[in-house]
């Protein structure tokens, strides 16, 4: 590894103004956590415009990156105090979480999440900094069979895994593909699905459909969903966890870390999935596993650690091999391209400075967290009190002026417009937008290099299987789509001779069955 | 006292007791499904959208395996897209995921409409005028504020975006003042 690199990149981070940006990203991420409604997929796409405006590009790829892993702390604090995953990652937190709120333990519940994230992040940043020369040296190799191999994986198991009906979440991510197409021809300079139309000529701005469809279809979705409902929050004392509770969490933690990195670095996992492991994983550990969702501190514990380790360990492949692993990390791939910087393992040695500026942040990002969280819980908590009727429409000022000013285009504020309707009526319909905008970002590549390997391959589609590394992937495809219907087999095993534990799923066929 | 103590008999027990809380705020939070209509007309816009971009692609030319044209990469996603819907079609009508239009969906249509007049406007008369009356609306009609805080959030904002763009940020916004 080269050190000297490494030791630049801390040059970089602690530049004033990029402290600056990771100060501001890390506040906005906690923020966006802490209040239900806009994710942080959303919220990078709605700040995106500020890659194009900002003096330098690390800076705002600095900031991007720090609301993703911000906003894992800021979920936590509404899970614990109102039983609101203000995070879809800050799920299974709620269990234990509030129910040691409900015994008076908020504090110890927050402040053992606040560590056990901080450790789970640089465990995984620890992770990323070792590895990630590795991995990216290793992808050097391959060639457009293996990206796009890579790329149909990635975009199959952010469908496959995401919540929501596969065959819905596959149908958004086919569009997001179709919709990646328009434009002109990178090969042939054809025009496809232009319309006539000048502005489709250089194709769909990936910024704009992101913009859309995270930022515009959540803010008019919001706006229908909104309720009066004004929550109070738990009270807190005594935020700094006892001896015996950190003991007692420590392992968990340790757990939940691997846990988190392992599953962080999948296409399609990140800190969702990584925090629905941890608990789970907890759960069968426990000696007393009745405990759980009764307040076991180990189940607050473990998916925190996890789904900070997930959000720290899903930059490797974005940042070596150039495949995002997840909706938030297709922004950040955006905002790459934005500022002229294509993710791929060239990028550690082309750009030393980004690479190792970008990740030597996430160190000092998570210690300001780790400082900030405890102090300000009681700031955020008083956020809660702002109605969401105010926020809204400064959302909405800042997507569309924020779009207008990327290429100072009315039609790109259209266009937005257009993806934002899109988002809303899919989410409406139960077409999840995440595999669509994740698909279209790698759209363009997963075209071009299938091209490209039937060029390569003179017509032979076999090619793909036979080459080591694409046909490893190919065989490990298979088996992502074959798992879920082995698993259902499985289930209708395990169903007739189950407990009355799992009766949702028995409410569920039975309902099928009636129907 | 201990976890264990809370599950006696008699006391309620914590987990029972989130449980039914947690069932009761989504089944309070989620609006009424939407029926089998709503999953055959998504599927069927699918469907559409499949056989269009197939039709296109096609004219766009396919080539060859070995030599693919413009065409051969759309037409082939427009075909998986197509197939989908089908499936859709015959497993999805059940499926419960998809929410009812009520009332509040007209709040969604007017804060499009409000998107919409902002883009028109922008160009003509700068961004200030139009910020503002998007606040108003939003806030007093979409959101039920009271007139004040309508009236100060609105300004305060726009002249917080106006100082950001211009001066802060130096872009040039479209602007009046």
């Amino acid at each position: 590894m080269d050190w000297n690199a490494f030791l630049d990149g801390f040059a970089v981070v602690t530049e004033p103004t990029n402290l600056l940006y990771c100060l501001i990203g890390v506040l906005i991420g906690m923020l966006i956590g802490v209040l239900p409604g806009l994710g942080p997929a959303a919220t990078m796409a709605i700040l995106l415009p500020i890659a194009y405006n900002a003096g330098d590009p690390v800076s705002a790829i600095i900031m991007l990156a720090g609301i993703y892993y911000g906003a894992q702390y800021g979920g936590t604090i509404t899970s614990v105090l109102l039983r609101i995953p203000g995070e879809a990652s800050s799920v299974v937190t709620v269990f234990d979480g509030f129910a040691l709120a409900k015994q008076g333990k908020a504090g110890t519940a927050l402040g053992v999440a606040a560590i056990g994230s901080f450790f789970g992040a640089t465990v995984s940043i620890i992770g990323l900094t070792l590895l990630g020369p590795i991995v990216a040296s290793y992808a050097l190799d391959f060639g457009p069979p293996e990206y796009a191999a890579l790329a149909l994986l990635g975009v199959l198991l952010v469908a496959t895994v995401g919540n929501g009906h596969t065959v819905k979440a596959l149908v958004a991510a086919a569009v997001g593909l179709l919709l990646a197409t328009v434009g002109s021809d990178t090969f042939t300079s054809a025009n496809r699905f232009t319309f006539d139309s000048l502005e489709l000529q250089g194709g769909i701005d990936f910024v704009v459909v992101a913009m859309g469809l995270f930022g515009v279809g959540e803010i008019l979705y919001n706006l229908e969903e909104r309720h009066g409902k004004i929550h109070v929050p738990a009270a807190i004392a005594n935020i700094w966890p006892s001896r015996k509770d950190l003991k007692q969490a420590s392992p968990a933690i340790g757990r939940g870390s691997v846990i988190g990195f392992f599953l962080g670095v999948l296409p399609g996992g990140g800190a969702v999935m990584a925090s629905l492991a941890a608990y789970a994983a907890e759960k069968r550990v426990a000696k007393d596993p009745s405990r759980f969702g009764r307040g076991a501190i180990e189940g607050v514990a473990g998916p925190e650690s996890a789904n900070n380790a997930a959000a720290t360990s899903s930059f490797i492949p974005l940042l070596t091999i150039g495949i995002p692993a997840n909706a938030s990390m297709a922004m950040l791939f955006a905002a790459l391209l934005v500022v002229g910087v294509t993710p791929g393992p060239q990028l550690i040695d082309e750009n030393p400075e980004l690479f190792w500026g970008v990740i030597n942040s996430m160190y000092i990002g998570n210690l300001i967290l780790l400082v900030l969280s405890i102090p300000l819980v009681g700031i955020f908590v008083k956020i809660l009190r702002v109605r969401p009727a105010i926020l809204a429409p400064i959302t909405a000022l800042i997507t569309i002026l924020g779009v207008y000013t990327i290429r100072n285009s009315v039609f790109d504020i259209f266009l937005m417009i257009g993806f934002g309707i899109l988002g809303y009526l899919m989410k409406k319909t139960g077409f999840e937008p995440g595999p669509l905008v994740l698909a279209f970002v790698l759209g363009s590549l997963m075209e071009s290099s299938f091209r490209r390997s039937m060029l390569l391959f003179d017509g032979d589609a076999t090619g793909f299987v036979t080459r080591p590394i694409s046909g490893t992937i190919l065989a490990f495809l298979l088996l992502v789509l074959l798992l879920p219907l082995l698993k259902r087999l499985l289930r209708r095993r395990v169903t007739e001779t189950t407990t009355p534990d799992h009766h949702d799923h028995d409410d569920h066929d039975e309902r099928a069955e009636l129907r | 006292m201990s976890e264990r103590d809370t599950r006696t008999d008699g006391e309620p027990d914590i987990l029972a007791e989130l449980q039914a809380e947690v069932a009761q705020d989504l089944a309070d939070e989620r609006p009424p499904v939407g029926g089998p209509a709503y999953q055959v007309v998504a599927a069927l816009v699918v469907l559409a959208f499949g056989v269009g971009g197939a039709v296109l692609a096609h004219g766009y030319g396919l080539g060859s395996l070995k030599r693919p044209g413009p065409g051969l990469w759309p037409f082939a996603v427009s075909i998986v897209i197509a197939v989908l819907a089908v499936v859709l079609l015959v497993i999805g009508r059940t499926l419960d995921d998809a929410e009812k239009f009520t009332k509040a969906s007209f709040l969604v249509l007017a804060g499009g409409a409000t998107f919409v007049g902002l883009g028109i406007l922008l160009p003509t008369i700068g961004f200030e005028i139009p910020a503002v009356l998007l606040g108003i609306v939003w806030l007093r009609f979409l959101g039920g504020e009271s007139w004040r805080s309508t009236i100060v959030i609105s300004i305060a904002t726009t002249a917080a975006f106006y100082l950001l763009f211009l001066y802060a940020l130096k872009i040039p916004l479209p602007h009046l003042f």
